[in-house]
């Protein structure tokens, strides 16, 4: 597969949320706003291509019995990074995504790529898989983000288009919203990648 | 370079080394980051604490003091005179977790001002508990005429449209810090005297 192939799959055609459906938890949870979704996914990003990295330095060190622990260290290690990153230098969100940055660590993408990519590849092209999945991630979660803003509380990145007083659809907002959503938007891929 | 066999020695070594190396690169990471952190947070205490107490008196000096797990910071004027506390208030009946906030009590007992320090109540829902429209119903009100529960409680307190609970997490805290404050109050201004 070429390297450029590698990087693009991520983005549609094997994309984590829309097609593959791997960790579909952060995605519900932290899609309240585009914002929110946005900076959940860039951080995804970063801990998907820095893992992707090092564990395809370090595959021929790792045996195959320890490789889950050493991979789940490695990434606990850069989400921890993020975390305390966030934490000085853009607050206000570091708060309202709170929990879900350290639940980076369990999210599905990041050790499914470490195991069924990075593990495998040489160095290169498993930074290309991480950055591709990555921002495959960070697009679905900003789309589905959108949609829930816009209709939920009349906004879109945080820019009011709605009066204050207007009556908005909230349950997109709430837990609810994001499945439904979601749903919509699922089919909707498929729908696209069947005509094509 | 050949991959390792799963040997016992080899995934101690592997698994050591891999830990050890993380827990260096962390712990300098966090060194790093650490006095911003700290920074950070300072800002938003002494931004949230001039905010809630801005009155046409200028604060001169501040003391922090706990008790009972509340955090007053107290501040007085050039003349010593006690103006008011920013209690930190923290309640837990939040609809997603703590929601922490600072209220200006000033020295006659009245609400000066709300300020939210940190909440992760629903977008769009209880987080509108920043807006002006729900936290400025608490600006200026005598606690003793205006009864600190949302109105379906029984209350003076407009709650925020369908999120009755995370506006009854706001008006606990608030509660709190008044409760606090007139228990401690008469130690308030006598420690400004004395100094």
């Amino acid at each position: 597969m070429s390297n450029w192939k590698t990087f693009t799959k991520g983005l549609i055609k094997e994309n984590p949320i829309l097609v593959l459906l791997l960790g579909c938890c952060p995605t519900l949870a932290t899609t309240t706003s585009a914002i929110n979704g946005m900076s959940m996914g860039l951080a995804t990003t970063f801990v998907l291509i820095m893992s992707n990295l090092v564990i395809s330095l370090l595959k021929n060190f790792i045996p195959d019995k320890v490789r889950i622990p050493c991979f789940i260290v490695v990434i606990a290690s850069f989400v921890t990074m993020v975390q305390l990153v966030m934490q000085a230098y853009v607050p206000d969100i570091y708060e309202t995504l709170g929990l879900f940055i350290p639940l980076i660590v369990v999210n599905c993408i990041v050790l499914g790529r470490a195991e069924a990519f990075a593990s495998k590849n040489p160095v290169w092209p498993s930074i290309l898989d991480g950055a591709g999945m990555g921002l495959g991630f960070t697009f679905a979660l900003t789309v589905l983000g959108s949609i829930r803003e816009i209709l939920g509380s009349g906004s879109i990145f945080n820019c009011r288009f709605l009066p204050e007083d207007a009556q908005t659809i909230l349950v997109f907002v709430l837990a609810p919203g994001a499945f439904i959503a979601l749903g919509y938007l699922i089919a909707l891929v498929n729908r696209l990648k069947k005509t094509k | 370079m050949a991959k390792k066999e799963s040997t016992l020695k080899n995934m101690l070594i592997a698994l050591m080394v891999i830990t050890m190396v993380s827990g260096g690169v962390l712990g300098y990471i966090y060194g790093l980051t650490k006095p911003t952190i700290d920074e950070v947070n300072a800002q938003k205490n002494v931004k949230a604490i001039n905010e809630v107490l801005k009155t046409d008196k200028a604060i001169a000096s501040t003391e922090t003091v706990v008790i009972d797990e509340l955090t007053y910071n107290l501040a007085y004027d050039a003349d010593n005179q006690f103006i008011g506390a920013a209690i930190k208030s923290v309640s837990g009946e939040g609809f997603g977790g703590n929601v922490e906030l600072m209220v200006g009590i000033l020295a006659d007992g009245v609400i000066n001002k709300v300020s939210v320090l940190s909440q992760t109540e629903t977008p769009g829902l209880g987080a509108n508990m920043v807006q002006p429209k729900f936290k400025d119903q608490f600006d200026g009100k005598n606690p003793a005429d205006f009864k600190l529960k949302v109105k379906k409680d029984g209350g003076d307190v407009d709650a925020i449209t369908a999120a009755t609970i995370s506006s009854r997490a706001f008006t606990q805290a608030v509660d709190k810090a008044v409760n606090g404050f007139n228990a401690n109050k008469d130690q308030f201004m006598k420690g400004g005297d004395n100094e």
